[in-house]
């Protein structure tokens, strides 16, 4: 039994909306895999919700846009977006970095939007939408506005999100996965069940003959409060030979990065594995995309 | 032969379906919710506390406080109870305490009509602490002037203990002398283990309620006629004022052999008129608030001739024992006792053991009992000998293990058989050793690839430091079939099945005539303290031989006054049969005469008592191979092979099963597991199974479990430990693999990511940072 | 309070009143009394609450009741072949020694009935993360992989998809 005061069930999502706006104090709710835990916690005493979960057919689908963009639905689960063919055939990173999510029984329920909504640095599909430059589109009373993921994330749990606003697609433009091959590494205790202790997401695009590194979108979780991008590591490397850009990488990126020294581990650690997993990264995102690496 | 089959459990099929039924599966609804409110420090005094507002909150049935509980301190392992003063657990603790000793103290508890009001309830509480500097290392506690944590341990020793063996070469007075002899290669070491918990996966929940003016407790317990017995000890009423109903139950390995909120529960029901109270523990209340392993820390010290010879060793260990002394000195006396057992020395053994009280959530029993801690220090130790003065691994302990016959001067525990020779080498062909350690050698790069291994001893039961003794009643059914009775438990071990073929052996019936009564009602069953020291199969074993042997004797004796010109009967299968091998009865008219007969009517049964006096041991190792990925300071474990020595297998498949269990509880304690604690307030950091890593599936090699069966002259088929000992070896054994791969000693567990980044760094195989 | 919540459970249809805060577990195990259903953290970090929603495995620890409405439940109760004897999955459990305590045992059942029903064939890794949303503390998996493995392949023999 969860301490709950009230739950709606909104029909649709101008009704959402609506809720929330009767409501300044009201909780949306998805998948429920992040909600639910908190209110067991306690941390959101006698609540009220606003629960999307059976919103799946304004909000779950995973789609390609004539122009090439990629549409991902919000309520469109970790388990949806690996499975669907679309991420799979464009944008395998993406599939990838979802399936490492908790385990399959989250999967099934836990919904990107969530992860992204959350605003939590570990959440396994953010870096690679950052490396990505995700849109984000969001729905208020006054109508959509679109986001890039580079201006989403405010704070710890804070994104660029109203009370009265919902995330109703996340898009993926065409010209920012095409022609990359992309890897992410979860580094965690276990090897499921588990959040990471670093996430580094690479996407890489070659010269043509595989040897050159054209361009590298390199992002992180865990290495700064909110999910990031290193600039530094993607400029260091840009134009360089490969092994040498892999060499590189992860000494670059150390000029971004800012862990926090945790219970979880120390900051000298997560840096070790920001050098170490950051070559690693761009080594199996260069191999994916015909590197002999 | 019915003992020596690989049948299925004889609860597999309830299991699968979901009809095995757990305590709370059986739990009426409605029913009162009962939630605990644990304080907000670690350390200090309760001075006040404001209970009106939630006492006034709708729904709420009774608000009860430490200062309403009875003035009564009572002790809480799964011991036996001695009648000897000198030998009886520490009572320390009361149902609510004022005194804090852990961060999380069990304060006051509220009892309301629905879960969420009693959670609202808590809330409204207020409490007044005093509080006191936070003590969760013993150097801290025992330090001057840290203050008593129980005022009848002024600098918070809880106990201490001082072994000295007889030196056995007169060249020395003392085993000092021989650690310091410049003849002898000298061996000095530091190695600590961590705090762990069991993470059985159902948690310790239980009910109560009164009836006919007793309280009636069902709950998930390893141990059901000890929680009637504390119960009675807490509450101070008779013993036989309660009831305790044990069904089956989602795990233990020795957490659940500990009355934990039981006596609580049974006074709250007392103190709203006999209604049934529910009190469910949480994961993260079973985290904080229950028992665990303790962290022991080991200083060692040997003294090796150049043959490999070990001709004396030192350990001292210091046991941390948290808050409240729960199985408290026996633990570590456990530990530096199964530390000489392995390898009695030539010369002599000095130990020296001292359990501290301090503010951690307080450790308890747990599979192993003090073993898996030593045993890492020992078998850390034996492999940084070999490697310091150039023996191989495996011949040094070859060389200097426990023999057959051995007695052990203190409590005279015998080797009565071992296969640990048979084990070892069993063990390192089955892993390829030789090959893999020439092809381990000079390895380079970020990633390489190593061996281990490590072996144990296990005592079986605990004659003679505690009493053994266990009942079993046998009743013969209308259509030949016997009810089996006991009190020992089946906590998923398969004990239900092994005990099943046992009494099927003794009396020389099928398996599958033999039912079982699972659940252990202590107004019904007979009595047995329950299942912990991998007891049951040797000490119940033993009664079960007893009884099923007098229950035989009592069908035959009944076929005798059928077939009186008959001569020499006997049980064959599933009926009575003559010398001939000719069936003169089955089992089935022989049980419905014997009811109903007219001339002679009797309802067949047995029971009896055995009182053990024997003890034996078990031996085993684990072989480890690994996959050190150096640079970011993961260890994947590639194989893992555990060869055991458990006597007879009663039920080969169930055995190996326990053993996979075992080695998986032994790769989380190298590798993942620890309870991690703030040092500033005490509290628990990571009281969750996402925060605390015992490892999933995927973190898991494929387990293989061998055996070499002897045949134990003192056990009741030939069997001996086996519950308890899976867990044992592996941590020594992936530790020695990563020293291997990596030639990085690592004297601490566990082996985590973090800590092997610090170890690759200061050994110089990582470069920066 | 109450809500009516309607929805087929194991092969019924059910109309049974609900608080609204309440999980589906809860509403399994004391509305239904369908105590296959383990709860042993509430949190999704066990599996052992496992069943499957419209045939895909879920914590319903973690999955309110209301959202169940007119879908389709699945616990192990509801698991029997046409005789009414266990499954070959169950079969396998029992035979491969993959149970002891027995409490994690019916959310990974759930969870394999979902494996198992895909008609493919998996390689044991892939059957370790297939199941890695359950945590076992009895069996290191070992058996518990041999009894998914051997009930995959009997299926495999039926309806075998490739893939």
């Amino acid at each position: 039994m969860y301490d709950i005061s009230s739950l709606y069930q909104a029909t649709s999502v101008a009704d959402a909306i609506r809720a929330l706006q009767a409501d300044p104090k009201a909780i949306l709710i998805a998948g429920g895999t992040d909600v639910l835990i908190k209110i067991r916690e306690g941390r959101l005493p006698g609540c009220s919700l606003v629960s999307i979960h059976e919103l799946g057919e304004e909000l779950r689908g995973i789609a390609l846009a004539p122009n090439g963009d990629v549409e991902i639905g919000p309520l469109s689960t970790f388990r949806d977006v690996t499975f669907s063919p679309i991420i799979r055939q464009h944008i395998p990173v993406l599939g990838e970095a979802t399936d490492m999510a908790g385990g399959p029984q989250l999967r099934a329920v836990g919904t990107i939007g969530g992860n992204v909504c959350n605003g939590v640095t570990s959440a396994d599909s953010a870096s690679t939408l950052m490396a990505l430059d995700a849109v984000l589109v969001v729905r208020g009373p006054a109508g959509e506005r679109r986001v890039p993921i580079s201006q989403w994330y405010k704070g710890v749990h804070q994104v660029n999100l109203a009370h009265d606003e919902l995330l109703v697609k996340l898009l993926i433009p065409r010209e920012n996965y095409d022609g990359f091959t992309g890897h992410y590494i979860k580094y965690a205790q276990r090897s499921a069940m588990d959040i990471a202790t670093l996430g580094v997401s690479c996407l890489v695009k070659l010269s043509e003959d595989k040897r050159l590194v054209r361009q590298v979108k390199l992002a992180f979780g865990v290495a700064n409060p909110v999910p990031m991008r290193s600039p530094a590591a993607e400029a260091a490397v840009a134009g360089l030979p490969l092994e040498e850009a892999i060499a590189q990488i992860g000494k670059a990126a150390l000029q971004d990065v800012n862990p926090r020294t945790s219970w979880r581990a120390s900051r000298e650690f997560r840096l070790q594995l920001v050098e170490e997993l950051s070559g690693r990264a761009l080594r199996e995102a260069a191999r994916k995309g015909g590197a002999a690496v | 032969m019915e003992v020596g089959r690989s049948i299925p459990r004889v609860d597999a099929a309830d299991k699968v379906t979901g009809r095995a039924k757990y305590t709370d599966d059986l739990c009426p609804r409605p029913v009162l919710e009962a939630k605990i409110l644990h304080s907000t420090i670690a350390n200090g005094w309760v001075k006040s506390m404001d209970i009106s507002a939630a006492q006034a909150l709708p729904g709420v049935v009774k608000v009860l406080t430490c200062f309403d509980v009875p003035d009564i301190q009572y002790p809480t392992p799964g011991h036996p109870w001695s009648v000897e003063k000198g030998h009886q657990d520490v009572a320390d603790r009361k149902l609510l305490s004022r005194r804090v000793r852990i961060y999380g103290e069990d304060i006051a508890a509220v009892v309301a009509e629905d879960e969420i009001t009693a959670l609202h309830a808590l809330e409204l509480i207020r409490v007044e602490y005093e509080e006191y500097p936070v003590l969760l290392e013993p150097g801290q506690a025992m330090a001057p002037g840290a203050g008593a944590i129980h005022e009848e341990h002024p600098d918070n020793i809880l106990a201490k203990m001082d072994l000295r063996t007889p030196i056995t070469d007169p060249r020395y007075e003392t085993v000092e002398q021989v650690l310091d002899d410049p003849q002898l290669y000298q061996f000095r070491g530091h190695y600590e283990t961590q705090q762990v918990q069991h993470c059985h996966i159902e948690n310790p929940v239980s009910f109560a309620w009164m009836e006919a003016g007793r309280i009636h407790v069902v709950t998930s317990t390893q141990i059901p006629h000890i929680v009637r017995r504390v119960i009675g000890q807490a509450l101070g009423i008779g013993w036989g004022r309660i009831q305790v109903i044990k069904p089956y139950i989602g795990g233990g390995f020795g957490n659940k052999q500990e009355v934990l909120y039981e006596p609580l529960n049974a006074w709250l029901t007392t103190q709203v008129g006999g209604r049934c109270v529910r009190l469910d523990v949480s994961r993260e209340e079973t985290f904080q608030n229950t028992r665990s392993r303790h962290p022991i820390s080991f200083d060692v010290a040997a003294a090796v001739d150049r043959e490999g010879n070990l001709m004396a060793r030192s350990c001292t260990a210091i046991s941390n024992q948290g808050g409240y002394a729960s199985h408290g000195n026996a633990i570590v006396a456990n530990a530096i006792t199964g530390f000489r057992q392995l390898y009695p020395d030539r010369v002599g053994h000095h130990s020296t053991a001292c359990t501290v009280y301090t503010n951690r959530p307080a450790p308890g029993a747990m599979r192993g009992y003090g073993i898996p801690q030593c045993n890492f220090a020992a078998e850390c130790m034996m492999e940084d000998i070999a490697q310091k003065f150039g023996f191989d691994p495996i011949e040094l302990r070859l060389k200097n293990i426990m023999p057959l016959g051995y007695v052990d001067p203190f409590n005279g525990i015998t080797c009565h058989s071992t296969g640990l020779r048979e084990c070892i080498l069993k063990g390192a062909e089955a892993m390829g050793w030789d090959e893999l350690r020439a092809q381990y050698r000079n390895q380079t790069g970020p990633v390489r690839r190593g061996v281990g291994m490590a072996c144990f001893s296990y005592k079986t039961g605990v004659y003679p430091i505690s009493l053994e003794t266990a009942s079993a009643r046998m009743v013969l059914n209308q259509d030949g079939t016997v009810q089996l009775q006991l009190g020992a438990t089946e906590i998923g071990q398969g004990g239900d099945t092994v005990f099943s073929q046992m009494a099927a052996e003794a009396i020389g019936i099928p398996t599958e005539d033999v039912h079982i009564v699972s659940f252990q009602d202590t107004d019904t069953a007979p009595f047995d303290t329950g299942a912990y020291a991998s007891r049951q199969t040797y000490v119940t074993g033993k009664a079960i031989k007893k009884v099923g042997l007098e229950f035989r004797q009592k069908l035959l004796s009944y076929a005798a006054e059928l077939f009186p010109q008959a001569g020499e009967l006997t049980i064959d299968g599933r009926a009575i049969a003559d010398e001939t091998g000719e069936r003169l009865i089955s089992l089935e008219d022989l049980a419905t005469t014997a009811f109903y007969s007219l001339e002679h009517s009797v309802h067949i049964t047995a029971e009896g008592t055995n009182h053990c006096k024997e003890n034996t041991f078990a031996f085993g190792c684990c072989f480890a191979q690994v996959e050190v990925d150096i640079p970011v300071g993961k260890v994947k474990v590639l194989r893992l092979i555990n060869v055991h020595d458990s006597g007879r297998l009663i039920n080969p498949s169930l055995a190996a099963a326990q053993v996979h269990g075992g080695m998986s509880m032994g790769m989380g304690y190298a590798l993942s597991e620890e309870m991690k604690l703030d040092p500033k307030t005490g509290r628990l950091l990571n009281g969750n199974l996402l925060d605390y890593k015992m490892p999933t599936s995927m973190d898991h090699p494929d387990l293989t479990a061998l055996f070499v069966e002897t045949d134990d002259p003192s056990g009741p088929f030939g069997n001996k430990a086996l519950g308890e000992p899976p867990a044992i070896p592996v941590a020594p054994a992936i530790r020695n693999a990563v020293l291997n791969a990596t030639g990085v000693a690592v004297n601490t567990l566990p082996l985590s990511p973090q800590k092997l980044v610090e170890e690759f760094t200061k050994g110089g195989l990582i470069g920066h940072v | 309070m109450m809500e009516i919540l309607r929805c087929t459970v194991n092969n019924k249809p059910v109309e049974v009143g609900i608080d609204p805060r309440e999980s589906l577990a809860d509403t399994l195990r004391q509305r239904l009394g369908l105590t296959s259903v383990k709860k042993g953290c509430e949190v999704g970090e066990c599996g052992a609450c496992t069943v499957l929603v419209d045939g895909v495995a879920i914590d319903s620890c973690i999955y309110l009741s209301v959202w169940a409405q007119g879908k389709t439940i699945l616990t192990v109760e509801g698991l029997r072949d046409e005789n009414g004897e266990l499954t070959p999955l169950q079969k396998a459990f029992v035979e491969e020694a993959a149970v002891q305590c027995g409490f994690c045992t019916p959310g990974i059942i759930m969870s394999a009935v979902e494996i198992v029903g895909s008609g493919k064939l998996y390689t044991r890794e892939e059957l370790r993360k297939l199941i890695s949303g359950h945590l076992c503390r009895c069996t290191g998996y070992e058996n518990i992989l041999n009894a998914v493995e051997r009930a995959v392949q009997e299926a495999h023999k039926f309806v075998g998809k490739e893939e």
